[in-house]
This record gives structure tokens, sequence and C-alpha cells, in this order.
């Protein structure tokens, strides 16, 4: 059985540990509840863009563009949006198993984009290609900043070094539910069943300039909004991660404190009873 | 508040509601040219380019300088989701000219090297600013 001491210390340092995760969950929840606000607020302005882009494509139909069909190259881009610190359960390495795990790319074909010190680390050591990166974008993302990422990989699309652009990113359900998330960029794909809502679907669209020549300029904004979109929920889903991660790292300390508060009074009961047994034997053996 | 003078017009950054009331007149520069819109256009969908963007309330008239997005028009709605949108408040002049006069030594230079397209916009936009202040 170990000694008071040993327990005393063990227990202390337990404690510790135990603010420190309880600050942090704290630290977090706060960073998450402006997270959420900033990533409902980019919510209206994607889902806009994204029922103007489908209405367009789906006028447009099955034109030859360079956006909507696949590029000459094989290689594929990735961008993979993870947090630059981790202590935040799966979030980082379920983001990357994406790209890793994928049944389907190997490692020759991938460039990959990290946005976060956390995913670069990973692909460096897996040997990917890793492309140039921005990690001071995730604590606090601008939409310069997307507009940047984006202009990059359409520059490289459009010189033909890439085929097709995929983003991975985790998204924010709620709270205490965040998807890791495959999304495909480029080429865009017409998607089958109707984005429509009742705002004027009806109505026929007209566009100026027409339509293939928006589309070159629609486009880029259209992806230049999902990055973003993705930036926003995946600072959400990263404090989201770090704050459950956290909370049960709290009452994980919570349990061995209790429970090594039982053992240290039993030890100093235990040490009590004998000494009370030495004391009395002795007197006996006076007496 | 609604009547056949007016229409919803709606301004949407990716950072925030720029712009929600019912106005009655709506004028911005587009890639095709001026546009003014009256309530009941016809649909349509216009790429904005660097420049004023002019709004006609009932109560009078508001001014923003809007550098880039596209306007969802409809005959009772009008939807800008403006990528980068500024009330003349929050320009800060003395960079806005420090653009321009940047912008125009690179378009006069000539140089092989300069990005003609980007200084041209670079410029429209620090114009923009500049006459949303006066």
């Amino acid at each position: 059985m170990a000694s008071m001491r040993d327990i005393k210390r063990r227990k202390n340092s337990i404690q510790g540990t135990q603010q420190i995760t309880k600050a942090m969950k704290l630290v977090s929840t706060v960073k998450l509840q402006r997270a959420r606000t900033n990533a409902e607020r980019s919510k209206e302005y994607f889902n806009c863009m994204y029922d103007t882009v489908n209405s367009i494509l789906k006028r447009v139909g099955h034109v030859e563009h360079r956006y909507l069909t696949p590029g000459d190259s094989q290689k594929k881009a990735v961008i993979v949006i993870t947090g630059n610190r981790g202590l935040a359960g799966g979030y980082n390495s379920n983001v990357e198993k994406l790209v890793t795990r994928h049944p389907e790319w190997t490692r020759e074909d991938l460039v990959v984009y990290t946005i976060g010190s956390k995913g670069r680390e990973t692909f460096l050591r897996h040997g990917y290609e890793v492309k140039a990166c921005n990690n001071d974008i995730v604590e606090s993302p601008a939409y310069t900043d997307a507009m940047g990422v984006s202009e990059e990989l359409l520059k490289s699309y459009a010189d033909g070094e890439i085929g097709e652009i995929y983003l991975a990113y985790t998204a924010f359900k709620n709270t205490v539910s965040h998807v890791p998330t495959l999304l495909k960029l480029l080429p865009v794909e017409i998607s089958g069943e109707s984005g429509e809502k009742e705002s004027g679907a009806s109505a026929i669209m007209n566009f100026e300039p027409e339509d293939v020549e928006a589309l070159d300029m629609i486009i880029p904004k259209y992806v230049t909004s999902l990055i973003y979109g993705a930036l926003m929920e995946a600072v959400a889903s990263e404090n989201g991660a770090r704050m459950q991660a956290m909370d049960n790292a709290t009452s994980n300390a919570e349990e061995m404190i209790s429970d090594l508060t039982l053992k240290y009074n039993r030890a100093r009961q235990g040490s009590i009873t004998q000494e009370l047994t030495e004391i009395i034997a002795g007197a006996e053996a006076i007496g | 508040m609604a009547d056949s003078n007016s229409f919803l017009l709606r301004i949407i950054t990716p950072e925030r509601l720029f712009y929600e009331n019912q106005v009655n007149m709506v004028e911005f520069n587009t890639t095709e040219g001026e546009i003014g819109v009256l309530p009941g256009h016809v649909p349509l969908t216009v790429i904005v380019k660097p420049g004023i963007l002019d709004i006609t309330e009932p109560e009078g008239d508001k001014v923003a300088a809007l550098h880039a997005g596209f306007a969802e028009i409809l005959p009772e709605r009008v939807t800008i989701l403006a990528e980068v949108i500024e009330w003349p408040e929050e320009i800060d002049e003395e960079r806005a000219q420090a653009a321009r006069e940047r912008a125009e030594e690179r378009l006069r230079s000539k140089a092989s090297e300069t990005d003609l397209a980007r200084a041209e916009t670079a410029l429209q936009r620090a114009v923009a600013r500049i006459q949303a202040l006066r």
C-alpha cells in the first residue's frame, strides 16, 4: 500500500491538472459561442450563393466549361482544415483520416493544402506533398483569407496542375456533434434534386453577362464562400470538440481525486491505528 | 411599409447582414455598365464591378462603396451578395488615396510583369472608396 505522502502528492498533481482542464474548458466554451454566431451569420451568405449557383447550373445544363468538367491532370488537391493545437479529442485526427484512409486515393495523386499546423505535421510525416499553407487563419478566419486560398487553388486548376479540388473539414451540427466532411469543390457537380425554395424559383432568371461568362465569375466566388463557410464551421467544431474533451478530462480527474481521497483517509486511519497499537503494546510491556 | 413603390433590398456579406430595408431604388456598377433598379424589375442576375452603391430610401439617400460580388434582382426583392462593401464611415480616406496613386503608377509604368487587370481593379476600388466619401 502506498504511503500517505505518495498518495497526497499524486492527488495534488491531479488537482493541478484538473484546474488546467477546467480553465481550458471555460475558454473553449466562450470561443465556441463566438465561433458559432459567426458561423451562423456566414450561413446566410452561403445559402444564397448556393441557390444562385444551382439555379444557374440548372439553366446552363451540361455545357463544356472548365469549371464543370474535370481537368486533364491526375492530381487532386485537398484542402484540409485542422486546428493549430491538440487536446481536442479526435478533432484533428478524424479530419486527417478522411484523406489518409480514403479508399480511392493514393499518396502520389494528392497535393495537400493544409490549414492548421496539426494537419501539416501529420501529412508531412506521412510523406504527402504538402503545399502552401497558412496556419494563422484558423485562429480567426476572415473572408480575405478564404479568398487567398481559393485564388491560389483556382490558379493551379487553370494552369492544369491539378484536376480536382476537394475540401476536408469538420462540419458543425451542434455543440456535441461534429462531422468530418469531405466536399468536392471543383469541378462543380450539378446536384440532381432541386435546392429551390419558394422564393421566385418559378421566375425565369436572366443573366448579364451571358450564362457561361457569368459562371466564370460566380464559381470562384462560390468556391471562396465554401472555403470560408468550412473555415467558420471548423473553428466552431474545434472549440466544441475541445470543450467536450476537456469536460471529460475534468470529470475523470474528479473521479480520480475522490478515489485518492478515500485511499488517503484509509491510509491515515491505518497509520493512526498502527501507532495506537504500538503505544498500547509498549505500555503493556512496561506495565 | 411595403407598397408598390418600394422593394426589399438585402445586402449580405460573408461576415454580416450589411443592410436590409424597404427601398425605392438602388443603383450600382455591373460588368455590363451602371444599373438602376426600381420595383418590378425583370428577374436578373448581374456581376458587380467596383463602384458606388446608391440606395434611395423613402427617407433619403444612402451611399456605400461596393467592390465585388453579384446581385440577384427579382421584381419584389433584390439581394446583393457582396464580398466587400463598406459604408463611407468605414473607409480610410488616406489609405484609399494612397492605393489610388499606387494603382495609377502601376498602370502607367506598363512593365511587363504588372498584372494589368489587377491594377485596374485596384484603381476602380480606390476610386469607388473616394467617391463614396464625397
